[in-house]
């Protein structure tokens, strides 16, 4: 059928089912019932497109990998020169076709943009790969004197299990290997039935015999077994396999006994596919995490849970022990015999211990990271409502609902029946529990709609909440509520059971459990609380407990970004108090906190260093080294990446020398080169993390990368160049003798090497020559420029980023001779780079900025403006600001002394074009032409008009944007216009702009008003055209406006003007303004209030400050809180600015009205007035004190907490002026303050005390101290010893002499006899 | 930002006591009296040896030259007031 036919009926059939298959991706988002091809379910493996396959891939199935792994080792590892981030591009096809594939699906979250993400929502592909590593079980600590737990695992067992997963990965390339060169056979296995929930296309292998042949596809189509000679005897160990088997699974795993039924995925069926790896299916967040190891071995009394699963079968407890990951483990393995005695390493032990719960398993895999009822939705499993039930229920429930196996049915249904496939269109429900609980499904109990009537043995399941919901309130109302995605780890807190008849362990788990409730799901206070709680007990719970409940939540993907930081939070308190209780436990936390390494968030990187420094503190550097060195070398690139990167952790809180010794050791791994690789990438990460600080040890630590340099693997020497290009540019300027032995290879190396390895090397070349001295630099710029222009022209955009960088970085040494690089470099350079591509990609055009002003430098100025100017009228916007930019850069930096008459007008005649041209609306080109016009100066004065004109034209514009942009250019060529004395021309212009004031855009208004300004500034208030007389009224309105860009700009001009023109207005005119500006206090916008209050001062200045006065003080008998504050401010400016004995006298009486607010108001206005004027305080202390007694003496809390603050700031600005009497008096009514409950008035406390020291001498407060540091009473002694504690940090050495002289006791002497010698 | 205003005013004690709490000599309501006079002593040959004016009184009183009185109050740092009261079984640390 998928073969072009030999009639015309043919061919036309063929044809009509092309266009069909095309109509498959539109189908999806209609809606539209189930054409032939229908949606492709999310359980099935899809069908490929024929178009462009052909039929080959269900002939030869072993040719083209199915999953996106494609079975090759990872790629993307170890490449250091793009980000954490970057993986995301690589995927980004995928991430298409994966949103593709579940539009299809019904049930789609409407919720899904407004929510906030989760952390597993917002990881990459890269970052999920964190939930393929298992929480490892604990591991002996030999700190600890005594015999270790039987089943605990030390650093032997650990490493001889990496080495088990090295070889076995070794085995599976092999394989791979012989599959490709044909000495795997295939055989015909015996037939199978099928069932009916098995995926479509295996159904229609079987039933289907016509159409059949188009969906034998994947591995599903001809029934073959793969068989190696070698293996034979695996193969024939008993063996449940129902499907076909694939090569996969003639590895290892295949001889455990497996009843594994689903091996026809796509994923299962590619070579090699036994290793761990995401298929593109995996990307929801629900399905990521069954991947994790971390689902028990439940399953195992359910044959064939996994049937329907077959998405990612290895992760499914299926019907055996088997396990993805722990398959592979010694004791389950034909290598390591049929079962260990030991138990150490059975799967089970790797699972986080969560006790069975009252949670089907099939719902709530309680590994940990599993969500809720995915997987059991995903497996069809008869409806399993979400509720908790007690482990008997859980038992029987197990039993009932089970899936029926193929066994069971056969005895059951007589002869005759076969098994259909599902209706095309069937999807079965794969999406988180949320929904679920949601939308009436059939799994409901109560749902409404026609229901059918369960069986008795199948009842029972709506009795427990109504239409499958839950009460999600724990039993105990002090706890918050759970969140649906907690159940798995909280459900246990919504069964209520008798304290009492729990064992002592169950007790603590559900105390513990209740703690991280509260602090995940809390308010604050209970948070608080909780935090407090779990951190006193932490010792008391021990930290298995502790962890085996935490770090299983800080895997699970449903976490928010603030839940993870509480959860990491506890990790970081606890760890203080357990100490060295945490050893065994270390490589649980890494395994946790490691992927927050390589978090996008750099606060979760920040925190995931913290945790994992106090970690490496409390356990140790042997510990630590211990821990993780077997990951060191683990298959997983990803283990390795984030492993080096906590290693460089490790090594900044530890010290680097404590770990060099482990890293030379590392680093010249003779047994794998993946050790190598990331021995040398740990170095790399301390010199990110470190910085300069890695100068001290930079000989050593070279010497230990350096062999990498000549490794026979491509990758270490990849790492390597970029490890010497992070430690060059951490020790940059200095350390070039430390890296003497590596120049060699260096520039020996990128005559070798080609892509990728070059581009690590050129860029550790790049970051060494800085460090020069500019004979080397010069020499080796030569070497290296050879192979920079022949790579100029590389495709490669990482390739091309290097490139620009390393000539940036060649031509800004000394010892680069100008003429060299004009004639060497820029003819290659501008061919290569100056071309439209390289503008539209932000961070190429960013470095090709940058290069190009430096190279600038070296060439003039002159030189480079004149090969892009032309490039001003080039028809590509982006292209034409990236002219600008680099001109501006140019010319800011160097002037416009080189630029000749020519080049001049080209220069501006490019700029008025490109200007005009604008259609983007950003300041890169307005900042252009006022950079271009201020270097010029007074060379622009022939150009002047012709800019005018061009302003003046476009002021009238039509369009709003190009008025707005023709404003700005006045504002911002203003000072150049005054320059060349164009005075006349900007009097004309400020009329015009005068006349334009009753623009109605707000942006366009801001702008003039914006321009009116800069032209008042350059020509001043006397020049001013149109007079400030007439200006100056036509702004009053304009200052209601609610805009703020017109809010600001108009406050400016009016604060401007009130500073240097202010005669030119009447009294009157000003006390408007002055109403006005009061709203303008308002303003959200912080300048503007600021620039308010500013105006309020000259204003003052101006017409005196008694009318302003009034008028700011009667303000201060509004409601508004903010706006009294920012009158305060005022007053606190007037008085500052026209003298406080002006402004003293009426404020002080005001404090007389009987109105707190006022009272408050004048306070506040003191405490700021005497924060501002500083010494000149002395000259009023004696006169203010008597209010400031008063004030102390009121009441009201709050008044005496401003008045403090008054005293602090007074006390601070009156130092050394002799006013100790009055500050004594002063601190004898602040002092009793301390028993106040207020946190703020503590503040202030503490503040006016530091006041005090500083100005009173801290013996004196010393000696008010000690009246209570003793007392009996906690209350007097806490406020007191946090003032004494700040004498101490402020003036220890000065206490010394007010020391008492304490008697001694009989055990102690506390007399200080040095003090008692007489000479 | 009206509710951020209060938490973050708590901040500022809060950041003060953790670095009062990061120094040795700050103390709390519960130092005890040899605590306290252990820090005094120290605080105060400290001070003997950091002012060259002091230390040279001290040298001349104790006869010794200067660089070794230096010394000796330095280790007389150590333990300054006798080794630390036992832990009286009422009290819970």
């Amino acid at each position: 059928m998928s073969r072009p036919g030999r009639t015309r009926e043919e061919i036309e059939a063929y044809a009509n089912e092309l266009t069909k298959k095309k109509g498959v991706g539109t189908a999806d988002e209609n809606d539209s019932p189930p054409t032939d091809f229908g949606k492709i379910a999310f359980g099935s493996a899809g069908g490929y497109d024929e178009d462009v396959y052909g039929t080959v891939r269900g002939k030869r199935s072993d040719k083209y990998s199915t999953s996106i792994g494609g079975g090759e080792e990872e790629e993307e590892e170890d490449d250091a020169m793009r980000d954490v981030s970057r993986p995301k591009n690589s995927y980004a096809t995928q991430k298409k076709f994966i949103e593709e594939a579940s539009r299809g699906n019904e049930d789609v979250d409407v919720f899904a943009e407004t929510r906030t993400k989760t952390v597993g929502e917002k990881q990459n592909e890269y970052q999920k790969r964190m939930y393929n590593r298992p929480i490892s079980p604990e591991r002996i600590d030999p700190f600890v004197d005594q015999t270790p737990r039987a089943h605990d695992r030390g650093y032997s067992q650990v490493m001889k299990e990496q080495q088990y997963l090295e070889d076995k990965g070794k085995a599976d390339r092999e394989m791979k290997d012989k599959i490709k060169t044909g000495e795997l056979r295939e055989v015909e296995p015996e037939k199978k039935k099928a069932r009916w929930d098995e995926t479509p296309q295996r159904s229609e292998t079987v039933l289907g015999a016509g159409e059949a042949t188009s969906q034998r596809t994947v591995g599903a189509g001809p029934r073959k077994r793969l068989e190696i000679s070698s293996l034979a005897a695996d193969a024939a160990t008993p063996h449940v396999q129902r499907w076909d088997e694939t090569p996969a699974h003639v590895g290892a795993a295949d001889a455990t006994p497996s009843m594994n039924r689903s091996d026809a995925t796509p994923s299962a069926q590619t070579p090699g596919a036994a290793t761990p790896r995401r298929n593109r299916w995996g990307e929801t967040p629900g399905q990521s995490v069954r991947e994790t190891g971390a689902t028990p071995s439940w399953g195992m009394e359910t044959p064939g849970r996994g049937g329907f699963d077959d998405i990612k079968v290895e992760d499914t407890p299926s019907a055996s022990v088997r396990r993805s990951r722990w398959d592979m483990t010694p004791a389950q393995t034909p290598q390591a015999g049929s079962q260990t005695p030991s138990t150490a390493a059975t799967p089970s032990r790797f699972t986080p211990q969560q006790p069975l719960g009252g949670m089907t398993p099939s719902m709530l895999t309680p590994g940990g990271s599993t969500p809720v009822g995915n997987a059991a939705m995903a497996m069809k499993t008869p409806a399993v409502p979400m509720m908790p039930m007690t482990p008997d229920h859980y038992r029987y429930q197990e039993d009932r609902n089970r899936i029926w196996t193929d066994e069971e049915l056969d005895t059951l249904i007589p002869d005759g029946y076969e098994i259909l496939a599902p209706p095309q269109g069937y999807v079965p429900l794969r999406t988180p529990s949320r929904k679920l609980m949601a939308t009436p499904t059939p799994m409901g109990g109560l749902a409404a709609g026609f229901m059918m009537q369960g069986t008795p043995e199948r009842e029972g399941l709506g009795d427990k909440g109504v239409g499958g919901m839950v009460n999600l309130q724990p039993k105990d109302d002090e706890l918050p509520p759970l969140k649906p995605e907690d159940m798995q780890y909280f459900d246990k807190l919504l069964q209520d059971v008798d304290e009492k008849s729990l064992s002592r362990e169950e007790r603590n788990e559900r105390e513990i459990m209740g703690y991280l409730l509260k602090i995940k799901n809390g308010m604050p206070t209970q948070r608080r609380s909780g935090l407090r709680k779990i951190t006193q007990n932490a010792r008391r719970f021990g930290a298995g407990p502790l962890f085996n409940q935490i770090l299983p939540l800080l895997m699970s993907p449903s976490l928010e970004d603030q839940e993870r930081h509480l959860m990491v939070k506890v990790i970081d308190r606890i760890l203080y108090k357990l100490d060295d209780l945490v050893r065994p436990y270390v490589h649980k936390i890494l395994v946790v906190i490691q992927p927050l390494l390589i978090d996008e968030d750099y606060f979760a990187r920040v925190e995931g260093r913290e945790i994992i420094s106090n970690l490496s503190k409390a356990a140790g550097l042997a510990t630590m080294i211990s821990t993780m060195r077997p990951d060191i070398d683990n298959v997983d690139e990803y283990v390795r990446n984030t492993t080096a990167r906590a290693f460089a952790v490790v090594a900044s809180s530890l010290g680097i020398p404590s770990l060099l010794p482990f890293l030379k050791a590392v680093c010249k791994s003779k047994k794998s080169w993946q050790a190598r690789h990331t021995g040398i990438k740990i170095v790399q990460q301390i010199a990110i993390l470190m910085g300069c600080a890695v100068l001290p040890h930079l000989k050593a630590l070279v010497e230990i990368v350096e062999n990498g340099l000549e490794d026979d693997q491509q990758k270490v020497r990849t790492i390597t160049a970029l490890c010497l290009a992070a430690l060059a540019e951490a020790s940059a300027p200095y350390g070039i003798e430390a890296f003497d032995s590596v120049l060699k290879p260096l520039w020996r190396g990128i005559r070798l090497h080609r892509g990728k390895g070059l581009a690590a090397f050129l860029k550790a070349i790049g970051f060494l020559i800085p460090l020069m001295d500019s004979e080397y630099a010069s020499y080796y710029t030569r070497e290296v420029m050879l192979i920079l222009i022949r790579e100029f022209v590389s495709p490669d955009e990482e390739m091309k980023k290097i490139v620009l960088k390393v000539v940036k970085q060649c031509c800004a040494t000394d010892g680069v001779e100008r003429g060299y690089i004009r004639d060497e470099i820029l003819g290659p350079f501008f061919k290569a780079f100056w071309n439209h591509r390289m503008a539209m990609d932000r961070r190429n055009y960013r470095q090709l900025v940058d290069t190009t002003v430096e190279i600038a430098q070296k060439v003039g100025c002159a030189e480079m403006i004149a090969r892009v100017v032309d490039d001003l009228k080039d028809e590509n916007e982006q292209y034409r600001k990236m002219v600008m930019e680099t001109i501006e850069n140019i010319i800011a930096l160097q002037g416009t002394n080189e630029i000749d008459d020519r080049l001049e007008e080209q220069l501006i005649d490019g700029i008025l074009y490109a200007f005009q041209e604008q259609t983007q609306e950003d300041t890169v080109m307005l900042d252009g032409f006022g950079t271009v016009c201020r270097g010029l100066g007074l060379r622009c004065k022939a150009y002047i008009p012709q800019i005018c004109g061009t302003i003046l034209w476009r002021l009238n514009n039509k369009a709003a944007k190009v008025r707005q942009q023709a404003a700005d250019l006045i504002a911002r060529v203003a000072s150049v216009m005054q320059l060349c004395e164009e005075e006349k021309l900007m009097s004309h212009l400020g009329i015009v702009l005068y006349e334009y004031l009753g623009e109605e855009y707000p942006e366009v208004l801001g702008s003039i008003l914006g321009a009116l300004k800069a032209i008042a500034n350059v020509i001043g208030m006397t020049k001013m055209s149109p007079p400030v007389k007439d200006l100056l009224p036509r702004l009053t309105p304009i200052l209601k406006n609610r805009h703020e860009k017109v809010q600001e700009n108009c406050v400016d001009l009016v604060g401007a003007i009130a500073d240097r023109g202010s005669e030119f207005v009447s009294a009157r005119e000003w006390m408007r303004i002055c109403f006005e500006l009061l709203e303008l206090l308002k303003a959200h916008k912080k300048s503007i209030r600021r620039a308010a209050i500013v105006t309020f001062g000259y204003i003052a200045k101006a017409i005196g400050p008694h009318d302003v006065l009034a008028t700011l003080l009667n303000n201060l008998k509004v409601q508004e809180r903010q706006l009294r504050v920012c009158t305060t401010v005022a007053i606190a400016i007037v008085a500052e600015t026209c003298a406080p004995f002006t402004v003293l006298p009426a404020i002080m009486n005001e404090y007389r009205v009987p109105e707190m607010n006022v009272q408050n108001g004048v306070l506040k206005a003191l405490a700021f007035m005497f924060e501002y004027i500083g010494e000149m305080a002395k000259d009023y202390i004696y006169a203010i004190v008597p209010l400031l007694q008063d004030a102390l003496m009121e009441r009201d809390v709050v008044h005496r907490q401003i008045a403090i603050d008054a005293v602090a700031h007074l006390s601070l600005g009156v130092y050394g002026f002799g006013c100790e009497d009055a500050l004594m008096h002063l601190l004898n009514y602040v002092w009793p303050n301390m028993l106040e409950n207020s946190p703020h008035l503590i503040q202030r406390y503490i503040l006016a005390c530091e006041g005090m020291r500083v100005s009173l001498g801290p013996i004196k407060v010393f000696q008010y101290c000690l009246q209570a540091m003793w007392h009996p009473a906690r209350k007097v002694r806490e406020p007191v010893w946090k003032v004494y504690n700040n004498l101490i940090l402020g003036s220890a050495d000065a206490i010394v002499a007010a020391y008492p002289r304490v008697p001694g006791d009989e055990k102690n002497d506390f007399i200080r006899h040095e003090l008692d010698y007489i000479l | 930002m009206t509710s951020s205003a209060p938490t973050e005013r708590f901040h500022v004690l809060a950041q003060l006591e953790h670095l009062q709490s990061k120094y040795t000599g700050c103390g709390h309501a519960d130092t005890s009296r040899w605590e306290w006079m252990t820090n005094v002593h120290r605080d105060t040959y400290a001070s003997l040896v950091g002012h060259p004016g002091l230390l040279s009184y001290m040298a001349v009183c104790e006869h010794e030259s200067r660089a070794r009185t230096k010394f000796n109050l330095i280790n007389r740092m150590v333990q300054p007031c006798g080794p630390p009261p036992e832990k009286s079984p009422l009290d819970d640390d």
